[in-house]
């Protein structure tokens, strides 16, 4: 174990500044592009579901 | 070219494509999220401090395997994008622009975790040096095959601008790649090499390497969901669509 705290976990031994500054924008854009692209998807299969009107009758 | 067992085979790839990645999709996100947590706890919690760089050193384990993936995925970018065009393969072009985003991405994580990681121990955050000019240049390629792609209105002419864009700037990823070694760089030199004996802690070298499959996981789960809406898309007009659509609505 490397870390006497939790404050000294996030000092990151005086590079608390780079190293969390590069892990969160890392964090922010590896969860902010999941969600963008299951948007997309959604929003392609209710498109595609308007543009197939009969398929919705068809039931 | 409209005798229909032709027809039937054009359609039927990217509709297998779209049920095979919908089963994949989930374990990659599983596998993603177990390989994160065990590569990041080896690296934060097993792997020792540097000698030299302090913890600083840590950034390592998201900038290299960055930077790995922004490489493979352009060659693998521009690979389906060659594919396509040369044999007129529709699904291999749509895997082409769901890779790009991703691609620029982790380029753009490579640049800015690098540029966090050179101030504490260069002392600035950019410098031009050859490594690091490539690696923008790379950015520039992604994004420019981008807006390529979405600038022209014929779908399939926009494949082949983009495969002709990809194919000419991959050039660029050796240059990257041996940058360290032609020229006289800031940057250091490869980390992990075929030829040589690991130069860092072997708990260090586990979690970059598992910290590696982890953005594998990633990119294939983010860029098989994104073809799959690019295939429902391009495809909507399809029968298998419309019945995927019918089946959606009864659920």
């Amino acid at each position: 174990m490397n870390w006497g705290s939790a404050a000294a976990f996030f000092e990151m031994g005086g590079y608390g500044l780079y190293v969390w500054g590069s892990y969160g924008v890392a964090v922010l854009l590896m969860a902010v592009e999941p969600v963008l692209v299951r948007r997309r998807h959604q929003r392609a299969l209710r498109d595609a579901a308007r543009m197939n009107p009969g398929s919705e009758t068809q039931s | 070219m409209n005798s229909p067992s032709l027809r039937l085979y054009t359609f039927a790839a990217p509709s297998r494509f779209y049920q095979l990645s919908g089963w994949l999709v989930p374990w990659f996100w599983a596998a993603t999220i177990l390989l994160t947590a065990a590569g990041l706890y080896i690296g934060f919690f097993v792997a020792p401090t540097d000698a030299t760089q302090g913890d600083s050193y840590r950034i390592i384990f998201l900038h290299v395997p960055a930077a790995w993936m922004s490489m493979v995925l352009y060659v693998v970018m521009a690979f389906w994008a060659g594919i396509g065009w040369a044999f007129n393969a529709r699904l291999s072009s749509m895997v082409a622009r769901a890779i790009a985003p991703t691609g620029a991405m982790f380029t753009f994580l490579a640049l800015w975790s690098g540029a966090f990681w050179g101030k504490p121990t260069w002392g600035a955050w950019w410098v031009w040096d050859a490594r690091l000019t490539s690696e923008l240049i790379l950015l520039f390629l992604y994004l420019g095959y981008i807006a390529l792609v979405n600038a022209i209105d014929d779908v399939r002419r926009a494949d082949q601008a983009g495969a002709l864009l990809a194919l000419v700037g991959s050039v660029n990823v050796p240059i990257i790649y041996f940058s360290v070694k032609w020229w006289n760089t800031l940057h250091q030199g490869a980390t992990v090499s075929m030829t040589a004996a690991p130069k860092m802690a072997s708990t260090m070298l586990t979690a970059m390497l598992i910290m590696s499959f982890a953005f594998w996981a990633y990119a294939f789960a983010v860029v098989f969901t994104r073809t799959r809406a690019i295939v429902i898309e391009r495809e909507a007009h399809a029968g298998w669509v419309a019945e995927l659509t019918r089946g959606r609505m009864q659920a």
